[in-house]
């Protein structure tokens, strides 16, 4: 287990570290980020996984299941969006040199 | 030993989750940084395997394929239009997920204090992004198209969520049984009732919050769990949509109370502003042409109006067509352009648009005075003067780009009426704009076909 005053600063320091990352983000990349964002929280899958696999009773083992399946529904969509997403933005000069038909 | 390795890895995880999130908030890393957070989330995925103690392997495997397989199916599938509904869709089912390890923990009971507090406080933040995301997906698809409106709604949602705090309540202080489900139906029909009133336009903020509260929800989770992984990331996550959320509201000129509590565009009955005099001058494609391709430099403004019509290819070949001419082109963006702030960079992006040829509203804004030709496809209130000058307009404040200052003006739209908010636009009738009226991509086809002739 973690202490509960241990926890409180794990909470301080990763809210700070999520401000400070965004804090200066162009709106160009508002949307992708929000999705990049929406994945990281697919870590839930971990904590899901775990309360199944901790399942002992026949409802603890349904509901571990829909946890474990929506998790892995919110990590893996929200990879694949985003890769997709990102994967489009290109800088005049990298354009030029990967040489995609262009227009 | 076994230990050491699992919860080391949860905290590498938790590194390249940060390094990720980074790089993605710069253009030029931003590729790699969903390859970096992608590599921390498959390692803790593994390192969960090993966990001491666990069964039921089989039924995770399962749940695992089936979900991860749906949502690659829909992923990949989904057009870039219809992505913030894909996002709020994926943000959801991770809401739902929180809420569900929160119901396990409740229904096995005993637990300290502490640990029920965050528990139940997770299930209610979880249920309500999850119910909440379902409603705003309904909306962006179309699936529901009115917003539901009635007398003394906030108080009732009050006290609906007043009836989940105080079965969360009675849960911290030991009951259980019928108030466990109590506590997540209540929670599941307010994160219904919040979304219902609010209007499509405002979704993105909407979906912007939900994110950062599942981020709160995993985050409170991993406590219950005892997991630093979940507690790291959800939190990280939590601060980092907080504040995605409020720059959104910020681009978009309301207030997060204003959205959340008003239902703007469904209930306002906006008041007729000052009436616009004077006629709109309609041009033909040739003159247009002729104006786009002997001027020095051009300004494009696209709306969301030029991705219905799926014109951004041929708009792109518009610009690199007057690009070889010698004449510099350059797109620029409303944060609010599209259907969520950077969805039109993304759109332009996917018709093959180099980033740095998109110009931001701060920077393009002084940029204006020197330019030859505006062009302004499928975008009305974002350059609607009215929003500076007008102080009975309801835009009235929102930063918007300033088109009216350059030269000429060419506004691509589809018909004469008024916009999306049903707003009176002086633009559309100045002396320096002239209209091109007719399907985005049509007038695109033309405008290229006439360059070329020049």
């Amino acid at each position: 287990m973690i202490g509960g005053v241990a926890a409180i600063f794990i909470f301080m320091l990763a809210a700070f570290t999520g401000y400070e990352v965004i804090c200066r983000v162009p709106v160009i990349l508002h949307t992708p980020l929000m999705s990049g964002s929406n994945f990281i929280h697919g870590i839930v899958l971990v904590g899901a996984m775990v309360a199944l696999g901790a399942a002992t009773s026949t409802p603890q083992r349904v509901i571990g299941f829909v946890a474990v399946l929506l998790g892995a529904m919110n990590a893996v969509g929200g990879y694949a969006v985003t890769e997709r997403m990102l994967k489009m933005f290109k800088s005049e000069k990298e354009q030029r040199s990967t040489k995609e038909p262009r227009g | 030993m076994r230990n050491d390795l699992i919860q080391a890895s949860y905290v590498i995880a938790a590194l390249l989750f940060v390094v990720g999130l980074r790089r993605m908030s710069r253009p030029r890393t931003a590729r790699g940084g969903i390859i970096w957070a992608g590599g921390g989330m498959l390692l803790a995925t593994v390192a969960t395997f090993f966990w001491p103690g666990l069964s039921n392997y089989l039924l995770m495997a399962i749940a695992i394929v089936v979900g991860g397989g749906i949502s690659l199916y829909l992923g990949e599938r989904v057009r870039m239009t219809d992505m913030p509904q894909m996002i709020a869709l994926f943000n959801g089912m991770g809401g739902g997920a929180a809420a569900a390890i929160s119901a396990i923990e409740l229904i096995r009971g005993g637990a300290e204090s502490d640990v029920a507090v965050l528990a139940v406080l997770g299930g209610i933040i979880g249920t309500v992004s999850f119910s909440g995301s379902l409603i705003a997906f309904a909306k962006l698809q179309g699936l529901i198209k009115k917003s539901v409106l009635f007398p003394g709604q906030n108080v009732i949602n009050l006290v609906v969520l007043a009836g989940a705090l105080v079965a969360a309540g009675l849960l911290i202080a030991g009951f259980g049984g019928i108030w466990i489900g109590l506590l997540f139906i209540l929670a599941f029909a307010f994160g219904i009732m919040m979304t219902l009133p609010i209007g499509g336009a405002d979704m993105p903020v909407v979906i912007s919050l939900y994110n950062a509260l599942t981020g709160l929800a995993v985050g409170f989770e991993g406590y219950v769990l005892g997991n630093a992984a979940l507690m790291v990331a959800g939190m990280v996550v939590g601060a980092a949509g907080t504040l995605l959320t409020q720059l959104m509201a910020r681009a978009m000129n309301r207030s997060l109370a204003n959205v959340l509590f008003s239902g703007f565009g469904a209930a306002a009955g906006i008041e007729a502003g000052v009436a616009v005099g004077g006629a709109m001058k309609p041009i033909d494609f040739d003159d247009a042409a002729i104006m786009l391709g002997y001027a020095n430099k051009v300004v494009i403004v696209p709306g969301y109006g030029m991705a219905v019509a799926q014109a951004q290819h041929k708009v792109w070949a518009l610009a690199q067509l007057l690009e070889q001419r010698g004449v510099t082109a350059k797109f620029a963006i409303h944060p609010v352009a599209g259907r969520m702030p950077g969805h039109m960079n993304v759109l332009l992006a996917e018709a093959g648009v180099p980033y740095d040829l998109i110009v931001d509203i701060e920077d393009i804004n002084e940029e204006f005075l020197n330019t030859d030709v505006s062009i302004v496809i499928g975008a009305n209130d974002v350059v609607n003067p009215a929003a500076r000058t007008d102080t009975a307009s309801p835009i009235y404040g929102m930063p918007i780009l300033d088109v009216d200052k350059s030269k000429n003006v060419l506004v691509v739209k589809r018909g004469r009426g008024t916009g999306f908010a049903g707003i009176d636009n002086p633009l559309f009738t100045a002396d320096n704009t002239h209209m091109l009226l007719g399907d985005a991509q049509e007038v695109a086809n033309a405008l290229v076909a006439a360059v070329k002739k020049l």
